[in-house]
């Protein structure tokens, strides 16, 4: 979850942004062998903080913006909701069915890194693969045309990536050295600990200043919580996290989250106020 | 006499919450308008529509105004009113109360004295005035399986934001408030069809205004033109039928506003994967209706519904064709992959499984199965029933490998089923794959029970064992809270084992079953065991036993007798209770459990005013010719019972019992039990003592409930 997501929904700020992110789950990989799974695939994600009252409206727009004419397809929106236990958040929504398709998750944010939001935010996860593949009509990820010339000749999918989700999954499945993951968690979890720690003196600290407040480097953390709920999957690809390790271990990356999402709220007050009196 | 439409228009309801959800909602304005006095004469009409965009109710013909009313109130009595004739402070103070003149005031008398009294006439609130007034708090107590929060620094809770409300009562708009929304008379058509919002002028054309805009309100009318459509769509293939799905096809009705039917076709390649797999992508993941040929067999064709007026070019089916080719892949190259593995060499992944939280892995889950079932076999060797031991182990231990399969991490409704197509596959006997396919059965209260006694034991084990560890843990189901469906795997015990008819008692398979857990780690977190244990399970189970034997249309009282006379065996409590129900209509049993009663109360009363009672009891101290014919008779019709229903023949027995009525009817029609002389009555007690024992083990004929009393 890139920080644009889970610390921006954070907070009374209203905030919009839209990003494309390579989403990577180990678990998925298949060897680049299967038509529609990846290891790692691309999300346009748009959060829209408060959402606007037309935001489904927007949405349909969005698909048509990208050529899709919605009266000659099949649209629905199907009951899904959405959670991410490592990081305390969750949201009600749907899939959107187009044809048939799931081409994007819509969720109304409820809670991230344990705090309830308000206001919540819209999240859209586009999902670009399928979308693409929707709109050239090929049967394949691997055979969507990633770019085209001028002449028609054009760089598949198959070309680009491939060789990642084939490496990438043999290094996940078969290569991993799960001694060494299960150090780096370790050590990447208490780096960000450290870090929490020392905000939290930092903070409580009467003669620190603000400014001192307001470059602590909570974004760091946030980049070793990100790393440690990576190595999890890693870890859960290569079954190496029995039934007793694996609650433990989703408690312990939940605990650095929430403890980031609150010691990030706290920032932004900081500078807040900084910013009235300037 | 105007007409009232509300409707709630809503970002997409989730179609499983939405026919509750209609009906709720249609409830709660019905009782609103019953209970604030607005129903005509002539009655209420209701109707009720739901879409995935809104909720709405119309009712027909409400009142305009509540009548007036007219009530007395009652003030201070006369003697504190008047002093001297003029009135009281009192009596200001109770005027000034009922908003009358001191002089208006009228005297009523009633048991306690005179007392003034008021009649006050309350004017009666306009219909929009009260139905704005309570509407909000009706909208807001729709119960939503979940719901969510959306507007800024606001608490209201809904199933999705909601994003008009319409509330019209003959032509004029209700000013009903609920979540920032103010209701108007303007209503949305289909979210592509329609063009631009609509006004509701008229509540009675509501429908027909909505079918313009291509929304179809009433859900029972979309389920009809589904149904056409897909019958139209099926013709085109020869001899194809779709294969109804009364679930799926609620979801579709739900999940459109505006419905019609595509045909799909897939490569008959396909049709080499086993049709589960198949039939579960497309009603599970796609929500397609699949398609069976003259034969019963699939056809390589599939049906999807789609919220849409028509696919004039082609393109919706096109793409529907190539998301389930995409699944199919998927599902081909799962199980092609998992063949890699078999079932054997997964035993071990098990241990990374959670079975629950507290109660470990499934590897340990795995481990106690193949224990328990193997207590459990041997009993059924004992009467005869030919068991195969070693499947069944085999079965146990490898009834849960089928969780680490692509297949059933993809299609986890295929849990067991995979499991088993897969122990085919890899050629371990049909007894094995067989019992490994049916250990989740039965689901529901419409599935089958496992068809083999080796997946009847495992599938018997399996609950047993789930059921064990929670109670352990207290885990126990209460009111309407059973988040891991204990109720329904106990359903499914009873089932199993009245069904084929298994000699396994419940206290011995649950007692078995905790055992089990012995040694492991989830025995730290156990909070209830011996005793208690014993006694929740038999509670637990005799309220399943009870669902169960009412659910065959047995009478209460007949059910309540049959377990009284013992809960723990059911194959025996089964056929007790229908030996019971078969004799119940005629007299000579009813007239016996009268008098069976009759002597339970006689006994309660001996003991609660402790009178002895001769134990065993001496035949030669009887006096009355009465009470000496019953005494004589009764043995021989006791032995007889006795044999009887050692043999199961329980009808036959009570029909044996049925016999003493005449002697029993003599006894109470002559002699007196509770005399003063002690020990005759001793005697006299100890003879109805020795009735109700020698006569209670089929049923307890005083739960039998007869006409007089």
């Amino acid at each position: 979850m890139s920080p644009e997501t889970f610390l921006r929904v954070l907070g009374p700020q209203p905030y919009r942004v839209a990003y494309v992110q390579p989403s990577r789950r180990p678990a998925d990989g298949r060897y680049g062998d299967n038509p529609n799974r990846l290891y790692k695939h691309m999300q346009l994600q748009v959060i829209l903080k408060p959402p606007p009252e037309n935001v489904q409206e927007l949405y349909l727009e969005s698909l048509a913006a990208v050529g899709i004419d919605l009266r000659k397809h099949d649209l629905k929106f199907e009951e899904d909701n959405w959670e991410s236990p490592t990081l305390g958040a969750w949201g009600i929504g749907w899939q959107v069915m187009l044809d048939g398709l799931e081409v994007t998750q819509f969720t109304y944010f409820q809670q991230c890194g344990g705090i309830d939001l308000d206001p919540i935010s819209a999240e859209l996860t586009y999902g670009l693969e399928r979308l693409t593949a929707f709109l050239q009509d090929v049967d394949s990820i691997y055979e969507i045309a990633w770019v085209r010339d001028a002449e028609g000749q054009s760089v598949s999918y198959n070309t680009v990536r491939h060789q990642d989700e084939l490496q990438l999954s043999v290094y996940n499945f078969e290569f991993a050295d799960v001694q060494k993951a299960w150090k780096h968690l370790e050590l990447y979890e208490a780096e960000c600990q450290a870090l929490l720690d020392r905000y939290q003196a930092l903070s409580s600290d009467k003669n620190a200043g603000e400014a001192e407040k307001k470059r602590f480097p909570l974004l760091g953390a946030y980049d070793l919580c990100l790393k440690c709920s990576h190595l999890f999957n890693i870890l859960d690809a290569r079954g190496a996290i029995s039934v007793t390790e694996r609650v433990g271990v989703i408690a312990r990356i939940r605990q650095l989250a929430v403890g980031l999402a609150k010691a990030y709220v706290a920032q932004q007050t900081v500078a807040d106020q900084k910013g009235q009196v300037a | 006499m105007p007409d009232f439409l509300l409707e709630i228009g809503c970002e997409e309801i989730p179609a499983r919450m939405l026919d509750d959800a209609r009906e709720e909602l249609s409830r709660r304005v019905k009782d609103l308008i019953v209970r604030e006095a607005l129903v005509l004469e002539e009655g209420l009409v209701i109707e009720s529509f739901s879409t995935p965009r809104r909720l709405s109710t119309v009712v027909r013909k409400i009142a305009s105004t509540q009548a007036d009313t007219t009530e007395q109130v009652l003030g201070p009595s006369v003697k504190i009113a008047y002093k001297d004739g003029k009135p009281t402070p009192a009596a200001e103070a109770f005027a000034k109360k009922v908003g009358l003149d001191v002089s208006k005031l009228e005297k009523v008398s009633n048991p306690k004295g005179e007392y003034l009294a008021a009649t006050i006439t309350r004017k009666g609130r306009g219909a929009v005035d009260v139905l704005s007034e309570f509407l909000p708090k009706e909208i807001a107590s729709i119960y939503w399986p979940k719901s969510m929060y959306w507007r800024p620094g606001k608490t209201e809770r809904f199933v999705r934001p909601i994003r008009w409300i319409v509330a019209v009562l003959g032509g004029q708009v209700v000013p009903v408030e609920f979540a920032g929304i103010k209701a108007g008379e303007t209503t949305h058509g289909h979210r592509i069809l329609a063009h631009g919002p609509l006004k509701v002028s008229d509540a009675a054309q509501y429908t027909v205004l909505l079918e313009g805009a291509s929304v179809i309100a009433d859900s029972k009318v979309r389920e009809h033109r589904i149904r056409k459509a897909l019958d139209a769509e099926t013709r085109s293939v020869s001899g194809a039928r779709w294969r109804e799905d009364a679930d799926l096809l609620q979801t579709v009705v739900n999940l459109t506003e505006w419905p019609s039917v595509v045909l799909g076709s897939f490569d008959r390649q396909f049709l080499s994967l086993p049709e589960e797999v198949l039939v579960t992508v497309m009603r599970d993941h796609q929500k397609y209706f699949a398609v069976e040929d003259a034969s019963g067999k699939l056809a390589p064709h599939f049906l999807a519904v789609l919220n849409m007026d028509a696919d004039a070019d082609g393109l919706i089916r096109h793409g529907n064709e190539r998301v389930l080719r995409a699944r199919f892949n998927d599902a081909r190259f799962f199980w092609d992959t998992d063949q890699k593995l078999p079932l054997v060499g997964r035993v071990e992944m098990l241990r990374a499984v959670t079975f629950q939280k507290d109660l470990g892995s499934y590897f340990a889950k795995a481990e106690r199965l193949v224990h328990l079932s193997g207590e459990l076999s041997p009993i059924l060797d004992s009467v005869g029933r030919k068991v195969d031991h070693a499947a069944v182990a085999e079965a146990a231990r490898l009834a849960k490998t089928d969780l680490t399969t692509e297949l059933v991490k993809e299609f986890t409704e295929l849990q067991g089923i995979v499991g088993g197509l897969y122990a085919t596959a890899q050629k371990h006997s049909q007894a094995v794959a067989d019992a490994i396919y049916d250990q989740y059965r039965p689901e529901s209260m419409d599935d089958a029970i496992p068809r083999t006694l080796e997946g009847a034991l495992l599938s018997i084990a399996d609950k047993a064992d789930t059921i064990a560890g929670m109670f352990a843990m207290g885990l126990v189901p209460s009111g309407s809270k059973d988040p891991f469906a204990l109720r329904r795997q106990a359903n499914g015990i009873v089932r199993t084992v009245a069904g084929h008819k298994l000699p396994l008692k419940i206290s011995m398979l649950m007692g078995q079953a905790l055992k089990g857990y012995a040694g492991g780690d989830a025995i730290k977190k156990f909070s209830q065991q011996g005793e208690a244990y014993a006694k929740a399970i038999q509670g637990f189970f005799r309220e399943r036993l009870e669902f169960f034997l009412r659910e065959q249309g047995l009478a209460y009282d007949v059910v309540n007798a049959a377990l009284a006379a013992g809960d723990d065996d059911i194959v025996d409590v089964v056929a007790r209770a229908h030996a019971v129900a078969a004799v119940r209509p005629s007299a000579d049993f009813e007239s016996i459990s009268t008098s069976f009663k009759r002597m339970k109360n006689i006994l309660l009363q001996a003991s609660e005013t402790k009178k002895r009672v001769a134990d065993p009891y001496d035949p030669a101290s009887l006096k009355e010719e009465a009470e000496k014919n019953l005494a004589a008779q009764a043995p021989e019709v006791a032995s007889l019972v006795k044999s009887l229903g050692a043999k199961k023949e329980y009808e036959n027995a009570l029909r044996e019992i049925s016999r003493l009525r005449p002697p029993i009817d003599a006894f109470f029609d002559k002699v007196m039990v509770m005399v003063e002389e002690e020990d005759l009555r001793a005697t006299r007690l100890g003879l109805l003592q020795m009735l109700v024992n020698d006569f209670s083990s089929i049923a307890d004929f005083s739960e039998i409930v007869t006409e007089k009393k």
